[in-house]
């Protein structure tokens, strides 16, 4: 190969913008750690459940229990709370009554507004939300307001000695 | 043995050169009103805000079992501990008004038009920066109105199409507001002030390029500028002097004013206080954001009413200078614009009945409407103002920037 002073155009093109893109993946690589260091940790993620005996709940009455540090309304329905909510498909998010609940009588429903996480207060024919004024029915659906969700339904089983298990 | 020290450094570092470039010999429009004064009490009010906050993080501990007692401890056994919190409290609500006032000169005068653009701009993210390090600030007392503010407008990313979900709950470090929440939004309460220094140093060196604009919108030439100092100098000071005199009689007798009575109840997430409403400086962004009936949308609409103020360079098609002195029709608008920004204001405060909803959404669609029908408005009165004939008033004026860039003064 013979010896020349002439630079090689072409490869210093390529050698100057293969550094470019690989030194910026690395710095964007090097991002990641810090990103991911911001997520929920295994202990966060770990508060995964939540117990609550019903027995003590008088029908009509409702237990606030925390899950993830979320709310988690419990509503021990009356009949005729059950048949209303039985006779409509709810509002902007239809759906019956009968999928939102595993026992007619328990309603078990994330108390945080859809909209953007506020905790509904309850009125007599379901909640409102006192922040942007979202109103939900009896089984949690959304009726009218900014929501666009019915609230939120979490994991859960209700045990045959009555104990209802979040999560 | 000054002057030779003086004349060592002078050999190593401009500094008599810098001094009397920007600070004392600093050229400034002589016809400047009061309204200029807010960018300068802007950088006081951001000073006061450091030294407070340096002090109180000495005391402060961001922790979700003992942030509340640990500011009650600030309160009540720190030494002077009540005076320096309620500077910083005071301190959060006098920086927007400051700012805003500063905006509003903007705004009528048409200084963010060429060649001030990049002013503005830099302005918009101070004001971007700055909303970002009240509202992380605003958690840190972990009151009710701060938990569920902070829930709130964490949620509000919750509406970004397909990762919302996994976008609030990496903001959160948990799935609602709790101790990764508030040890980094302290974290980047501390951190934000110093990069929003940096930007006030871009704003101030693009300040000294393109020089004060000031009320008959031409550029002066040298005959019409004085020295910075002592004109300016004293100028700003008495007008800190007036904002001292107003601030100082909150701080001492009306400190609560703004801090809301449910944030002096420890954070509870499980219960939301009946009627949850934003530090003042938010409620017309808030009530935008409640006025559209849809997650997504209110969110888009809040966010595009703060960032819309950067594209008023482009929607002001107008060669008239002076702003809206020397238009008619563009100060209409002008006024229109602040009432209805105060009723938006207003309508935050209320509970969302349905009067309150119909009021607000009229109200969004005056606010957008104003900055989206300016290129046209802004073009036709121009030809309006034009065939009517200007004032002589403004026709001397823009005669004489004229004659003096012909000159090259």
């Amino acid at each position: 190969m013979a010896d020349t002073d002439e630079a090689d155009a072409g490869r210093r093109d390529f050698l100057t913008t293969t550094t470019t893109i690989i030194g910026a993946a690395g710095a964007a690589a090097a991002c990641w750690p810090f990103v991911v260091s911001m997520n929920p940790t295994p202990g966060v993620r770990a508060q995964g459940a939540a117990s609550l005996p019903l027995d003590g709940i008088p029908p009509g009455a409702i237990r606030t229990v925390a899950w993830r540090g979320k709310p988690v309304f419990v509503f021990h329905r009356v009949p005729e709370q059950i048949a209303k909510a039985d006779s409509s498909q709810g509002g902007k998010d239809p759906q019956p009554d009968a999928e939102r609940v595993q026992d007619a009588a328990w309603l078990v429903v994330v108390g945080l507004c859809t909209h953007l996480g506020c905790v509904p207060n309850k009125t007599a024919d379901g909640w409102l939300c006192p922040c942007h004024g979202s109103v939900y029915d009896n089984s949690g659906r959304i009726l009218s307001g900014p929501a666009p969700r019915n609230l939120d339904i979490p994991p859960y089983t209700i045990s045959a000695d009555g104990t209802l298990m979040i999560g | 043995m000054a002057s030779t020290l003086l004349a060592w450094i002078n050999r190593r570092f401009p500094f008599t050169s810098f001094v009397r470039n920007e600070l004392t010999d600093y050229p400034v429009p002589r016809n400047l009103s009061f309204w200029w004064n807010f960018g300068f009490l802007a950088g006081f009010v951001l000073l006061l805000q450091i030294v407070s906050g340096v002090f109180l993080a000495m005391h402060y501990k961001p922790d979700v079992n003992l942030a509340f007692d640990s500011v009650q401890h600030i309160m009540r056994e720190v030494e002077y501990g009540w005076l320096i919190r309620y500077l910083h409290s005071t301190g959060a609500s006098a920086f927007f008004a400051v700012i805003y006032l500063h905006m509003i000169r903007t705004l009528y005068y048409g200084s963010y038009r060429a060649p001030r653009e990049l002013m503005w701009w830099s302005g918009q993210v101070l004001l971007l920066l700055i909303m970002a390090t009240a509202f992380m600030g605003y958690l840190l007392p972990w009151g009710q109105m701060s938990y569920w503010g902070a829930q709130v407008i964490t949620s509000l990313f919750g509406a970004t199409p397909m990762i919302g979900e996994e976008l609030v709950l990496w903001l959160r470090g948990d799935y609602a507001v709790g101790d990764a929440t508030l040890n980094r939004f302290f974290a980047l309460h501390y951190l934000v002030p110093f990069v929003l220094c940096v930007m006030v140093l871009i704003h101030l060196v693009a300040l000294h390029h393109v020089k004060s604009s000031n009320p008959s919108g031409i550029d002066l030439a040298a005959k019409d500028n004085i020295p910075f100092h002592p004109y300016f100098t004293i100028k700003d000071l008495f007008g800190m002097v007036v904002f001292a005199v107003m601030f100082f009689a909150v701080v001492f007798f009306a400190p609560e004013t703004f801090i809301e009575e449910a944030n002096n109840v420890p954070a509870d997430p499980l219960q939301t206080p009946p009627h949850i409403v934003p530090e003042w400086y938010f409620l017309p962004f808030y009530a935008i954001l409640r006025a559209i009936p849809d997650t997504l949308g209110g969110a888009a609409a809040m966010t595009v009413s703060v960032l819309i103020f950067a594209a008023m360079p482009l929607l002001d098609r107008s060669s008239l200078p002076g702003g809206a002195r020397y238009r008619p029709v563009y100060r209409a608008m002008f006024y229109l614009f602040v009432m209805d920004v105060l009723v938006l204001g207003y309508l935050g405060t209320q509970a969302p009945e349905a009067w309150v909803v119909v009021v607000g959404r009229v109200a969004t669609i005056i606010y957008f409407s104003i900055f989206l029908l300016l290129p046209w408005v802004s073009k036709i009165e121009e030809r309006w103002l034009r065939r009517r004939g200007l004032p002589t008033a403004l026709q001397a004026t823009m005669a004489s920037e004229r004659r003096q860039k012909a000159s090259g003064v």
